[in-house]
Formats: C-alpha cells, sequence, structure tokens
C-alpha cells in the first residue's frame, strides 16, 4: 500500500494496528494505553546491588532466550557496554534469539554482526546503524527485519508496549551502590544520560554498569537506584577519546561557512527570529558553524536566543556562559566542553528523549522549536530527507531526532552541499525517507535556497528580505548537471529493515540490495 | 596506441580515481571498483572504455580503482595512464587532438 510520500510498503506489513505514513500530525488527539513493566520489589533493605559479573546480573535478572535487551548511545563510537553485555549473555550463558533495542549503534559494536550471522541476535531495534552490523543487516543476514525508529518514536513505542523490554543495560560513568547513576564524575564521563531515562522505566529489569563506584548517594540522579535491579562494576565501559571529542570546532571551509551565513539569512529573515527565540543545531560542518552567524545577527538585533535543545556541544554552552541564550536543555553532549557544562553551568539542563522529542506525550520540547537547522544525505524534490542509507542502499546512518525536530518546529532548514564527490545530494527520489518533505520547510546548499512550496509564508519572508531562492527542482537539475544522472538502486524483495515514522505509521522499508552488475 | 609498460595516473584520494594500465592478451581487459557503483558504475566503465577507443587502445589490462570522480576526471586519468604506458606524457602531446 502506497503511504504520503509515495512509498509501497507491503501488506504483510501492516499487521496488528500497523498503519503506512498518513502525513503529519495523524496521531493527534487519539488516545493510548501505556505498558507496565513487570518489576521486582525489594522490601528487605540491601546494602548493595553490586554482583560480581554481568553474567551473575544477566542470571540475577532471569535472563533466557528470546528477551529483549535495551541501550543508550552517550558513549556514541567510544561503547564497551553492547558488546561485555551481548558477549557474556551469548557467551557465557549460552542464550539465543535475542533482540537489541539500542537507542543508537555505531561502528563500535561491529562484534554484534557475527552474533547477528550466527543467529544469536536476531532483532534490531534503533535509530542508528553503521559498519559492519549495516551491511550485514543489509545483506539480509537478520532473521526479522530491523525496526528504525526516531529519538522522539522510540520512547513513544516503549510507552505505547510496542517494544517490551526484559533487561535495560544503563551505561552509567559514574554509580553508588545501588543503582544511581550520573554521566559526570566518572573516566568515561557522557554528560546527559537523556536516552537511558525512559528505558528505565519500562524495562522489568536494569543492570547499571559502570567503571567508576562513588559513595552514596550519587546526586542528582539520571537513573535513580529505585529502578535499577543489580550494579556491575566492569574496568571500563568506554573509550574517553571517542564518547567525546575535544572541542566541537567550527568549521573553517569557506563552502560549510557561506552555507552557514545562507542558514543565518533565512533564520533573520523570518518572524521567529526575535527575542526569546529556540533553536537546534547539528553538530555538522554548515549546522554548527550558523550558530556563529546567528550570533551575529542576534548582536545587530541586540536580541537573545530563549532556549535551546538538542545534542549540545561547546559552541552552545558558549553563548550560554555569554548570557547570550538562557537555558540550555539536554539530551545528549557531543564535547567535553558540553559534558563538563551540564548541570554545573547554571540553567544547563538535562531531559528524557521522551521530554526532547516523543510525538505521544503531551508537550515534548521540539513542539516548542522556532528553528532546527539539520543535516541530509539526500533530499528530494518532495523535500523527503534521507540520513540513513548510502547511495549504495547500504544502512549507514541514523534519523536521530531529525524526524521529531523537523516536525515540531516552526522553520525546519536542512542544509547541506549539492553534490558530494560523485553524490547528488538534491535527487529526484531518495533512497529512503527518513523525513517527510511535508516537515522540511527550506534548503540551504552552496548553489542556493529553496523553499517547500507547502510555506508560502516562508517565501514571502525571503523575498521581502531580500534573500534569493529557486526551486528545488532547479537545485535537482543543477547537481544533476555537475554529476550525471544516477542509475536508480536495483532491490531484491527482501525487507531488511522497517523504517517507522515518529507516530508509529510506517514511512518507508529497506530492501536487500541486489548485486550489481556492469 | 600500444601499451608498452604497466603506467598508473591518478590517487585513492575521495572525488579522483586511480587508473592502472598494463599490456594485455589482445583485447581490452577491464577491472572496476567504485565507491559510487551502484549509481554510476555502467556510466564509469562506458567512459573509460570511449576514452580507451578515442585513444586507439584496444589491448590492454585495464584497473580501475573509482572514488566518486566526475567523467572528465575519470577520462583524464585513463588519458595520462595510456601516454604514461608510452613514454609519451613528457611532452608534445596531443591537446586538441584525441585528448580533449
Amino acid at each position: 500500500m502506497k503511504n504520503a510520500v509515495g512509498r509501497d510498503i507491503p501488506d504483510y506489513l501492516l499487521v496488528n494496528g500497523k498503519e503506512v505514513y498518513q502525513g503529519k500530525n495523524y496521531m493527534d488527539g487519539k488516545y493510548v494505553q501505556k505498558a507496565g513493566p513487570k518489576t521486582r520489589r525489594y522490601e528487605q533493605p540491601q546494602e548493595s546491588k553490586i554482583v560480581a559479573s554481568l553474567a551473575d546480573a544477566l542470571r540475577q535478572c532471569g535472563a533466557k532466550s528470546g528477551m529483549t535487551f535495551s541501550f543508550h548511545h552517550h558513549l556514541r563510537d567510544g561503547d564497551f557496554v553492547v558488546n561485555m553485555v551481548m558477549k557474556a549473555a551469548i557467551e557465557e550463558l549460552g542464550l539465543e534469539d535475542l533482540t537489541i533495542a539500542a537507542t543508537s549503534l555505531g561502528s563500535a559494536h561491529d562484534p554484534i554482526a557475527d552474533y547477528i550471522e550466527q543467529g544469536k541476535v536476531i532483532g534490531i531495534q534503533t535509530s542508528g546503524i553503521r559498519g559492519r552490523m549495516g551491511e550485514v543487516v543489509s545483506a539480509g543476514k537478520l532473521k526479522t527485519p530491523a525496526i528504525i525508529r526516531s529519538h522522539g518514536g522510540r520512547p513513544r513505542a516503549i510507552e505505547a508496549g510496542e517494544v517490551h523490554i526484559d533487561i535495560a543495560f544503563v551505561a552509567a560513568p559514574t554509580s553508588d551502590c545501588v543503582g544511581n547513576c550520573r554521566g559526570i564524575g566518572g573516566k568515561s564521563n557522557c554528560g546527559s544520560m537523556g536516552y537511558a531515562m525512559t528505558d528505565a522505566k519500562y524495562a522489568d529489569h536494569v543492570v547499571v554498569v559502570t567503571d567508576c563506584l562513588v559513595d552514596f548517594p550519587n546526586m542528582p540522579a539520571s537513573v535513580e537506584a529505585i529502578d535499577v535491579d543489580a550494579v556491575v562494576v566492569v574496568d571500563s565501559i568506554g573509550n574517553p577519546k571517542k564518547i567525546a571529542s575535544a572541542a566541537a570546532r567550527i568549521s573553517q571551509n569557506p563552502r560549510d561557512l557561506k552555507m552557514a551565513e545562507d542558514v543565518a539569512r533565512v533564520v533573520a529573515a523570518t518572524p521567529y527570529f526575535k527575542d526569546g527565540f529556540s533553536f537546534q543545531t547539528g553538530v555538522g560542518g554548515p549546522s554548527l558553524a550558523a550558530n556563529l552567524f546567528i550570533e551575529k545577527m542576534m548582536d545587530e538585533k541586540n536580541i537573545k536566543m530563549g532556549w535551546a535543545i538538542g545534542g549540545i556541544c561547546g559552541p552552545m554552552v558558549e553563548l550560554l556562559k555569554k548570557g547570550k541564550v538562557g537555558k540550555v536543555i539536554d539530551v545528549q553532549d557531543f564535547d567535553l566542553d558540553a559534558v563538563n557544562s551540564i548541570n554545573q553551568t547554571p540553567n544547563h539542563f538535562e531531559m528524557s528523549a521522551s521530554q526532547y522529542a516523543n510525538p505521544a506525550n503531551k508537550g515534548a520540547f521540539v513542539n516548542k522549536l522556532d528553528f532546527v537547522v539539520l543535516a541530509a544525505l539526500e533530499i528530494d524534490t518532495d523535500f523527503n530527507v534521507n540520513v540513513l542509507t548510502g547511495s549504495d542502499g547500504v544502512l549507514r546512518g541514523a534519523p536521530g531526532g531529525h524526524p521529531d525536530t523537523a516536525a515540531g518546529s516552526k522553520c525546519c532548514i536542512i542544509v547541506t552541499p549539492l553534490v558530494r564527490g560523485r553524490m547528488a545530494t538534491v535527487c529526484e527520489h531518495v533512497v529512503t525517507v527518513t523525513t517527510p518533505g511535508d516537515c522540511v520547510d527550506v534548503l540551504v546548499t552552496d548553489y542556493g535556497i529553496a523553499v517547500n512550496p507547502l510555506r508560502q509564508d516562508l517565501i514571502k519572508c525571503l523575498d521581502e528580505a531580500g534573500v534569493p531562492h529557486v526551486t528545488i527542482e532547479e537545485l535537482k537539475e543543477k547537481a544533476y548537471s555537475l554529476v550525471g544522472r544516477p542509475d536508480d538502486l536495483e532491490w531484491e524483495d527482501q525487507v531488511v529493515a522497517v523504517l517507522e515514522a515518529r507516530d508509529g505509521t510506517i514511512l518507508d522499508v529497506v530492501k536487500k540490495i541486489k548485486p550489481y552488475t556492469l | 596506441m600500444k601499451i608498452l609498460k604497466p603506467a598508473v595516473a591518478g590517487t585513492l584520494e575521495s572525488s579522483d580515481v586511480q587508473v592502472t594500465v598494463e599490456p594485455g592478451n589482445g583485447k581490452i581487459e577491464l577491472e572496476l571498483s567504485s565507491s559510487v557503483m551502484n549509481q554510476y558504475g555502467r556510466q564509469i566503465k562506458e567512459k573509460v572504455l570511449e576514452t580507451l577507443d578515442r585513444l586507439e587502445v584496444n589491448d590492454a589490462r585495464v584497473t580501475v580503482v573509482d572514488k566518486g570522480a566526475l567523467d572528465c576526471t575519470i577520462a583524464a586519468r585513463v588519458e595520462c595512464a595510456v601516454f604514461r604506458s608510452c613514454d609519451a606524457s613528457a611532452k608534445n602531446l596531443p591537446w586538441g587532438g584525441v585528448i580533449r
């Protein structure tokens, strides 16, 4: 059945009330019955919840074959915990048919690809999938199609009981002996632990894995002892160098800077650019550089930013410290400046993934956003964005908060070079739709700006401000004139991944790629 | 042109292509890999063969490792490798002749 972005969704996926994507805000006003976990009572006072090993923790939580384990990705590409836990479960306890439900996965988790090939891991639910895991899933080796969700779609699915977490594993930079966790104060600090919060509340069992045990009580706790069954102390939960970079540097690339300046011109041309406006930006080259130019325009207009959200990095913390932004609310940190600031700098707060982006709760932060500036691997002439599959059709990305912020914000700006190497970023049809075009408002490229025709109001604003723009078709033709018109990818019938829209409907599917013949 | 000895042109940098030509076994044998294979593989093959044909090379083993080069780059790297293999790349290149 064709959905609202023109993608054909196989009927066999449309069971148990699953629907195809119908457009923005389709689920508005519907009711959801939240699913409660079945948790163990610990009435008898415990001196400590520390157990000797991950295997012991798994046994204590009744781990068995067929279960779903959850993980969060604050340790990013430095994470050791997913591999450690899966190794203990599969190689020490001999479990199989396991499902990994992670907030995101990266190339740090390459060893999991072996467990997929051996049929020990049969399900993957995640935002990001990259590296070898992306390759084996794309090759159709995972028993069930992977389910890809946005950062807001995941807590929605957990709360609705579409994902039932048997055991949640919390990678904690610090924990006390009963499981109060924080993202700072240890040797593998990650700052915010926002993505772990929903998991800890909705999992039947919660295991904290830490490499820095601190005195009770570890406060203020991101994940609280009241939800924790066991604490395991390991040598190291991750490689600090890969958890947070030294400092996210602002690009000096003239192409990035030109695009960043154009982003700021678009922002300044809208009526939302006024004292107290709200803002989120990604950490890619041009998106991050946009901060610099927007600051300049704030100074010129003598206004301040009310608040900023998102994955946070140094430049935003700088603005907070300079008093140019009122509050920063933070679900994840990307560099040490941000890690060291959360809950330390006044008005730098932590939030959960649900509070950040869940479309089914009663008021996520994204819904109050004025602007979001995002990158894209591809964007098509209907403004649909792909941030998941490469030009070879292989899974190598993550929707992350992209679809959530795009849908919630008043003005969603995509910034991307027109071509990357021989890849046309602006194209006829994206490989996979990860953010639907009805949520995307403006495209800024190094060859010009295009506004979604759905936003005639913004077109008028740009015209009045004298910001030139063209149609997205013109940008696509320009791209193809530079790199040539690409051949369509060729697919087998097998669906290897289902891309859920943030509201739980099916936005797209990724199929197994056909071997290419010259 | 006749390929006299192995020669290489180009790099493995992004947006470049590395072309190696070697004396052949009576025909063109092409080995092609590309970072954009699924979208442009056939177009790259066509560009390489067309360039060899223009240079009247019909006996060579050609290895192309493409990193997303544009057509103009592909043609230039093939031309360069071929002229190097004939020791004819130092001077008197036929600009505007077979090299366009």
